[in-house]
């Protein structure tokens, strides 16, 4: 402060700043004087009112929780619904005395010791006056023992609560997801306001992706109690307004077939309606019972089901990310058409192998020996690698990544649900940014069938044959119907049209070839063919797991079952008139056209069947 | 000879005296600061989370503020001024990158993670946004120019409006109001005051623009409690009924009724007051009023008699700012202010602002115990 000491005035500073103190001094003085005076007004004048309100009649102000909306399937079959259940509580201030009435208590309701210790630790972070359930759900026979006894339990109330219930268990678990109870992460991003009084939340799912409509909005009602928090009177009222019921496009039959289908292997199938988008099925196995997640599901349960090596908690069709294989195919057919790389009637050799000009590395075809002389029809029917490793090579992966791309591979579909996996459609850019490497040839070739870097979601894979079997008007695929609240009735999720511009003639060229697969006496899916009054276009495909080594041979039967390759296939019906597309991923399955297309079969018929039974009763 | 041997030849040294003068403590300072601490840790047990690891947390916190403040007061207020400054560049680009990872994140972020403990740079700002000002100004002719009333008002307006947009509306006031203080203890005019005062009551249409919608709720449900009863006027018509029903005498310790009604999850942090003044009735809050009036005119007084500038500067705002945090949210309580999140300081549960404000209390004893010549 030496520095510019020639140009403050110290005495005048000094003198300025005492000043200031005394001012500050005098304006703390009379704002505390201000706090005075209304603690004064709380707590003399307005003594007698607060104590009437705390003491004796005290109004309390409690939440009107609103119930949460029912989920329906397309046919109005309940998916999540609301079911009252009875918990035995305990208001520890009320009972005289609490370790004796709960061992009295043990012994009437055979009650186990770990419930008693969860009870004193819950007993101890809750509130004063709160009460706490000792038995969550009871049965008949513990609420007729309890009932009689009840007058020797002051303090001891059975309560009634809604409880969500889950019908279909395992069947839909990861579409419809499950509410749970309001973890300590969840509280601070919610509304609080909305949520007194609120125990449970969406986790996943529809429950957990459409929770705000779900859930509803919570009303309160200003009540009078007395000394024993018994209700006096209600004072005001603000009534809740329930949750929205939800509609889905889900049909629970369908799904049940589809997963029964699928039988003891894991896997997913997505069934979409082509004209809608609204999705059918859309089934991940294994699935899990969502019931115990709603009372709290024991750790061990919950570790066995996270540990569990076929990851029953995992949403295969929305989140499983797999090698289309042969599946691809089409698509990859239908961009060579677009782009003019190949014309339908050309004919190539093919001598079970395929070599790029100047490698001797050989990328062989499924089939050994190869399939002779082969056209696009052929190519597609016999699914032939040779005749796609070549045009893949003549198309080149930015040709191939930009028709993928506007299919919505590569990207998330846009379907109501949250934790959509966007999957991995490989291209330069991305390999060099990724990998810091270039894109080599070979690369090139084995996305052209489906292999490589190349990952697709089940849903993807049934969009984008939604959109094949709709000629380039894409599908975007949606859960929820109808929203319907007590007021009105919203549509679901907003769709944006959009329309990939296509030739007729190369779409004729892929969806006859396709039909061939499955209707042709030489198609890798020929046996789905008998018994229908319709045509089925359809693509197997098999992933591969494990890499085989160059002139190594693959023997399913030598192999550990899960190393074995994915069975894959995507279908729509009826070929002329396309009404659904379904996409099956069997993992470890083997082959496309002897295992996935089966449960696609299956599903095509119920469904068609079931429409024409409603059209015409 | 120097200024410590003279002394010592003038005040015959008693040991107390001695060992206190060596730990840099200001005694009236200590006790106030003790006394209110204690008293936390009493209403904490009473708020009815009688869990034995919330009390042993907040002791822990509040041992690991006082000996904060010890050290810092052993610190020569030299110091403090050389590296104003520096700190408070420091704590402006920390605000930044919690801004910057709360925006990835997702959502409001306030806390940089530090591996074993969570730092916020919200809390280093209070201390150093009033240093970086006293600094600035010190060397300056006082009362200040226009020119240097802008230059301060920036730096002011920085950080509260980094802080607001985390965001958190009641550190922000705390920031600014620190700042303000500085420059009203450099001796501000009443005419610019009084135009400053007129300027925020025209921009305030601007500032409802640009508040988030639960920060609005809170404005308006002070001025209509009644239309949010299960939200924030919930917390006011609650807290005025356990306020009220305490009368004169309170209704003792622990016998709070109120508090364990379901009404506050916020009984142990931000509405604590409604606990203490339904327990110790008027008598308790005029009591706790008058402590904290003591600590405020104690640290007056030490500005009072601070050597320099910079010293007396920081020092009187540090008080003013204290008094700011007690007005609001005792105001808040009461329900004569809107809620923003500021706790009763020193007595709230919740570990950062204990020691922010154990700090500055430091700061406060470095600024008297470091003076080259004691009163004899």
């Amino acid at each position: 402060m030496s520095r510019i000491y020639s140009v403050k005035d110290n005495s005048g500073e000094n003198r300025l700043f005492l000043n200031r103190v005394v001012a500050a001094f005098i304006a703390i003085t009379l704002l505390t004087s201000g706090l005075i005076v209304r603690l004064v007004y709380l707590q003399i004048v307005g003594h007698e009112h607060y104590s009437s309100l705390a003491k004796d009649n005290s109004i309390k102000i409690v939440p009107l929780v609103p119930t949460r909306g029912i989920i329906y399937d397309r046919h109005g079959k309940i998916l999540a619904e609301n079911l009252p259940s009875y918990s035995l509580e305990l208001t520890p201030e009320k009972v005289p005395d609490l370790d004796g009435t709960l061992s009295r208590l043990q012994k009437l309701l055979d009650i186990p010791d770990e419930k008693i210790e969860l009870y004193q630790k819950l007993r101890k972070r809750q509130k004063w006056f709160t009460s706490t359930p000792l038995l969550l759900n009871m049965n008949n026979e513990e609420l007729a023992k309890f009932a009689v006894a009840m007058p020797f339990f002051p303090g001891v109330d059975i309560q009634t609560r809604l409880i969500r219930h889950y019908p279909y268990s395992d069947l839909a678990s990861h579409v419809i997801g499950y509410v749970g109870r309001i973890n300590e992460a969840e509280l601070k991003d919610l509304p609080i306001a909305e949520y007194r009084g609120s125990t449970h939340i969406g986790k996943l799912g529809i429950e957990g992706s459409y929770e705000t409509q779900l859930h509803g909005k919570t009303g309160y009602a200003e009540i009078e109690t007395n000394v024993q928090a018994r209700l006096l009177n209600t004072i005001n009222e603000k009534v809740p307004d329930p949750g929205a019921n939800l509609y889905l496009t889900l049909d629970i039959d369908l799904q049940k077939t589809a997963y029964d289908a699928l039988g003891t292997f894991n896997g997913a199938v997505v069934a979409i309606e082509i004209k809608t988008g609204g999705v059918l099925v859309f089934a991940s196995r294994p699935g899990f019972d969502p019931n115990p997640f709603v009372v709290g599901i024991a750790n061990d349960v919950f570790q066995a089901l996270q540990l569990s090596e076929n990851q029953p908690l995992y949403n295969r069709a929305l989140r499983g990310l797999y090698p289309p294989g042969s599946t691809i195919k089409p698509f990859i057919a239908l961009a060579g058409l677009e782009y003019d790389a190949i014309s339908p009637e050309h004919n190539i050799l093919c001598p079970g192998y395929y070599q790029i000009p100047g490698v001797s590395h050989q990328y062989r075809d499924w089939k050994k020996g190869g399939h002779g002389s082969v056209n696009l029809n052929k190519a597609i029917t016999e699914s032939c690698d040779v005749y796609f490793y070549r045009l893949a090579s003549t198309l080149g992966i930015d040709h191939i990544h930009s028709f993928l791309q506007k299919l919505g591979f590569g990207e998330k579909t846009g379907i109501d649900l949250i934790g959509e996996k966007a999957g991995l459609l490989p291209s330069r850019e991305w390999k060099r940014s990724r990998k810091n490497q270039a894109w080599y040839p070979g690369e090139t070739l084995i996305t052209g069938i489906g292999q490589g870097y190349l990952q697709i979601s089940p849903l993807q894979l049934a969009r984008a044959t939604a959109t094949l079997a709709n000629r380039g008007s894409v599908v975007t695929p949606f859960l929820v119907n109808k929203i319907a609240t007590a007021r009105n009735t919203l549509p679901g999720p907003e769709i944006h049209q959009q329309t990939i511009p296509l030739k007729p003639a190369n779409v004729n060229t892929v969806i006859e070839a396709m039909i061939n697969v499955v209707h042709s006496p030489r198609g890798t899916a020929k046996g789905i063919n008998t018994n229908i009054s319709y045509q089925i276009a359809g693509k197997t495909g098999t992933a591969q797991v494990l890499g085989i080594k160059q002139n190594a041979k693959y023997n399913e039967n030598e192999i550990d079952f899960k190393f074995r390759d994915h069975a894959l296939f995507i279908a729509f019906a009826p070929a002329d008139d396309p009404k659904i597309a379904v996409a099956v991923v069997v993992e470890n399955g083997g082959h496309g056209g002897s295992v996935a297309a089966p449960i696609a079969g299956q599903v095509i018929k119920q469904y068609l069947q079931d429409n024409d039974e409603h059209r015409n009763p | 000879m120097n200024i410590e041997t003279r002394r010592e030849q003038f005040q015959p040294p008693s040991m107390l005296g001695n060992i206190l003068r060596k730990l840099h403590i200001d005694i009236p300072l200590f006790i106030g600061l003790l006394l209110t601490s204690l008293l936390s840790i009493a209403i904490l047990y009473s708020t009815g989370s009688q869990e034995t690891a919330i009390l042993i947390r907040q002791a822990a916190r509040i041992g690991l503020a006082f000996l904060l403040m010890i050290v810092l007061a052993h610190i020569d207020p030299y110091q403090f001024k050389r590296y104003s400054a520096l700190l408070f560049g420091l704590g402006i680009i920390l605000l930044v990158a919690v801004l910057i990872m709360g925006q990835i994140g997702k959502g409001a972020q306030r806390w940089l993670e530090l591996g074993f403990f969570r730092f916020q740079p919200s809390e280093m700002i209070k201390i150093t946004t009033p240093m970086m000002i006293a600094w600035y100004l010190a060397d300056q002719p006082l009362p200040p120019k226009a020119k240097q009333l802008l230059t301060a008002a920036i730096l002011i307006l920085v950080p509260t409006f980094l802080i607001a947009k985390q965001p958190d509306l009641g550190t922000a006031l705390l920031v600014a109001s620190s700042g303000a203080g500085v420059l009203f203890f450099a001796g501000l005019s009443w005419r610019f005051i009084l135009g400053i005062i007129a300027a925020l009551a025209s921009v305030t249409p601007v500032i409802w623009h640009f508040m988030r919608g639960y920060q609005r709720d809170r404005v308006l449900t002070l001025l209509d409690p009644e239309s949010d009863p299960l939200g924030r006027g919930y917390h006011i018509i609650q807290s005025k009924i356990a306020i009220g029903s305490g009368g004169i005498y309170g209704k003792g310790w622990l016998g709070s009724t109120q508090s364990e009604l379901d009404f506050l999850p916020e009984s142990s942090t931000d509405f604590i007051f409604a606990v203490f003044a339904e327990e110790f009735g008027l008598f308790g809050s005029l009591g706790l009023l008058g402590l904290y009036l003591l600590i405020i005119g104690r640290c007056l007084y030490i500005a009072t008699q601070a050597q320099d500038t910079y010293s007396r500067l920081l020092a009187s705002s540090l008080a003013f700012t204290f008094f700011v945090y007690v007005f609001v949210n005792i105001g808040m309580v009461i329900g004569i202010l809107p809620v923003v999140g500021i706790p009763l300081p020193l007595i709230s549960y919740g570990g950062t602002s204990i020691v922010t404000l154990l700090a500055g209390f430091g700061i406060l004893m470095s600024i008297h115990t470091h003076r080259k010549f004691l009163p004899i």
